[in-house]
């Protein structure tokens, strides 16, 4: 049969839709797996932050809301729910976004599509309910001799395999949709930041399964001990890499957000490009951070370790916060605003994306990136291991950071993908300074009261001696209240535009 | 070209001198930070231990109550409180929820302080002053240390270790 050549293949056209306002091709199966992903993710948004301030009301002495034994059974259960069914979920969502809409190509196996949701979703449930019936009291770490129910583990391995699964998919559309020339050149800088958030995903997995499998061996009793030590650094090749994912699917989304709201263009394809490129080579090296004062490792592997080799992956991390805002300069400048600050003062600050955008940028930087070098240096870990200023660091780069600007994407991601029209855009304008401005009051407070040397997973500490932290933990709780209510806006806008949303072309 | 359209084909445009300076000076500050660490080691009064060896849980129990048994010099809530010659070996032992024996150090003297945990893991942690290591069962983590101030320390735990994690609380003394 003679091989016919054509440069562009025929579109199911009952598969697709165009959008209107983004000329974007809309993969219906795509759609529909975005919009499931992304629902689930705000589910476990929402169950994350219930426990989240009963455990910050815990942490203020003056009310010690929760007994112990509670608070350590549900600040394992938000730990995994946020850490990684919300976030997960979410990337998962933006993968396909990035990989199909993005590239007007068609997802490839929606079927496997859903396979992934299912098992994500089974090991997600099976992990709360073990957790909650109180089997799994062993944090988000389950660092062993701590043992938990043989499900809990089981449960995160499905998990596992549903989110390597939904990666393998992004791949294969991205390779397929390169191959069936649905775009010409170059993927699109922000498709290309998740190519880069997947490639750090797939080595977070595979190290996932080294920690969790003989884990759950151990649990059933087909191995005889598992070394701790060792556990330790296999579970931080998972643990702290997976933090790296949403680094760079952060990153990828600061870039679509200043795109969506100032019409930005990368200012140099290069520089940017160059910089994720510098997260896949040396951000992984980071998890050592978690290992600085463990037995048994030598100077010199945490020198090279710790400092991502020469700070390499904070060098990409610089260059993004020099590209990105200089994009908005220069497409605010193009529409003839003048003046040195001009760009700035005449931005858009009502609109929620562009909110988010630089109140996310200023909090992963200057609260969390900031502290996460300062503390992963050897002298300074000494007095910051296992303190707040731990969970003070990884709020402001997870939550500040990743979640914020998550939640500004979904202000036009949901519409685009429900067709749908946002619903309470007036709160949606103010809802990125409130939960923002809670997460800096919470992470400060954790910061501050981790330096006086308040220990972080402790339900009291009042036997330990520690004498003038009650302020600084009060601001844990009033930090938390502020983002609590922030995260209950953002939930009431995506589910009821979801539920109610007047139809629109879009 | 947009962050969300495909660029076009040649994007490997040169850099500008603004971006040249902004790269070359964000790696001037990693390779400044990066000599900082060693510079800090080498004029830090403070370093992290390395010294550590394999051990079971009976021989460093052992170890911890030949240490109790020469050195006892009184009770302290049923906690023995020991005290030690100077320069030698200390042992204090990590279990579920309890740090034993009470130390009793002198202030100004050198002693290798060994840590390890009977069950779980646990976290070293002396307050005021905020020194912190881990404790692993199975691992003997050394640390040598010259208490510089004298007065009454507080060890607490700080790494989970089980539902009485919070009562976990031992103490150092140091005498002048």
């Amino acid at each position: 049969m003679a091989k016919v050549s054509t440069n562009v293949q025929p579109m199911d056209s009952t598969d697709f839709r165009t959008c209107p306002v983004t000329g974007l091709k809309v993969h219906l199966p795509a759609q529909r797996l975005i919009i499931a992903n992304a629902v689930t993710a705000v589910v476990a948004l929402l169950i994350g932050g219930i426990f989240a301030i009963l455990i910050a009301f815990t942490r203020v002495p003056a009310v010690k809301l929760l007994p112990p034994e509670t608070f350590y059974r549900l600040l394992t259960a938000h730990g995994t729910d946020m850490l990684v069914f919300w976030i997960v979920f979410f990337e998962v969502a933006g993968l396909y976004f990035g990989g199909a809409v993005l590239l007007n190509a068609r997802l490839v196996k929606p079927g496997l599509g859903w396979l992934a949701w299912v098992l994500m979703l089974a090991g997600a449930i099976l992990t709360n309910i073990i957790m909650l019936a109180g089997k799994a009291d062993v944090m988000f770490t389950a660092y062993p001799p701590l043992q938990a129910h043989p499900l809990f583990y089981f449960g995160v391995i499905l998990f596992a395999v549903g989110a390597l699964l939904a990666i393998g998919l992004f791949m294969a559309t991205v390779i397929v949709a390169k191959s069936e020339r649905r775009f010409t050149g170059s993927v699109p800088l922000v498709t290309y930041g998740l190519i880069v958030a997947a490639i750090i995903g797939i080595f977070t997995l595979l190290a996932g399964a080294v920690a969790f499998v003989p884990t759950f061996l151990w649990s059933v009793g087909l191995l005889p001990r598992m070394d701790p030590g060792i556990y330790r650094i296999v579970f931080w090749a998972f643990g702290h890499p997976a933090q790296q994912v949403n680094l760079a699917a952060m990153v990828a989304v600061w870039y679509a957000l200043a795109t969506l709201t100032v019409g930005a263009k990368p200012v140099n394809e290069k520089v940017s490009r160059f910089a994720f490129l510098l997260y896949v080579l040396f951000i992984n090296l980071g998890s050592m951070h978690h290992l600085l004062v463990d037995p048994a490792l030598g100077t010199a592997t945490r020198m090279f370790n710790t400092s991502y080799f020469m700070y390499l992956a904070v060098v990409g991390s610089l260059i993004h916060a020099y590209s990105i805002p200089a994009a908005v300069e220069v497409a605010q400048r193009k529409k003839g605003i003048t003046g040195l600050f001009g760009w700035l003062t005449r931005a858009p600050w009502g609109e929620p994306g562009f909110a988010a955008l630089v109140i996310s940028m200023v909090i992963f930087g200057f609260i969390g990136g900031t502290t996460g070098v300062i503390q992963g240096n050897d002298q300074i870990n000494l007095i910051a291991h296992n303190t707040l200023r731990i969970p003070g660091h990884f709020h402001a780069t997870v939550v500040g950071g990743t979640t914020l600007a998550f939640m500004g994407l979904t202000y036009y991601l949901l519409p685009l993908m429900t067709q749908k029209q946002l619903v309470g855009r007036g709160w949606a304008r103010v809802q990125p300074y409130i939960f923002g401005s809670g997460i800096a009051i919470l992470a400060l407070g954790m910061l501050w009261s981790g330096i006086q040397g308040v220990p972080r997973r402790t339900a009291d500490i009042s036997a330990s001696g520690l004498a003038g932290v009650d302020t600084t933990l009060v601001l844990v709780g009033v930090g938390g209240t502020i983002a609590f209510a922030g995260l209950v806006i953002y939930i009431l806008i995506a589910v009821s535009t979801l539920l109610f949303g007047k139809r629109q072309k879009c | 070209m947009s962050s969300i359209a495909s660029p076009e084909r040649i994007w490997w445009n040169p850099l500008s001198r603004v971006e040249k300076f902004w790269v070359v000076l964000a790696i001037i500050v990693g390779l400044a930070m990066f000599s900082s660490m060693f510079i800090w080691m080498a004029i830090g009064k403070q370093n992290i231990p390395t010294e550590t060896y394999q051990v079971t849980k009976d021989q460093f129990s052992h170890a911890s109550q030949r240490m109790v048994q020469q050195y006892r010099v009184r009770d302290d809530a049923g906690v023995p409180v020991v005290s030690p010659p100077a320069g030698s070996d200390v042992y204090l032992v990590a279990r579920a929820w309890q740090w034993s024996p009470i130390l009793q150090l002198k202030e100004g003297e050198t002693y290798r302080l060994h840590l390890s945990s009977m069950d779980f893991q646990h976290g070293f942690s002396l307050q005021p002053g905020n020194l912190n290591l881990m404790v692993l069962p199975d691992y003997d983590y050394v640390a040598t240390i010259t208490p510089d101030k004298a007065g009454e320390y507080t060890v607490i735990c700080n790494e989970y270790c089980g539902l009485g994690h919070q009562a976990m609380v031992g103490k150092i003394i140091v005498t002048e």
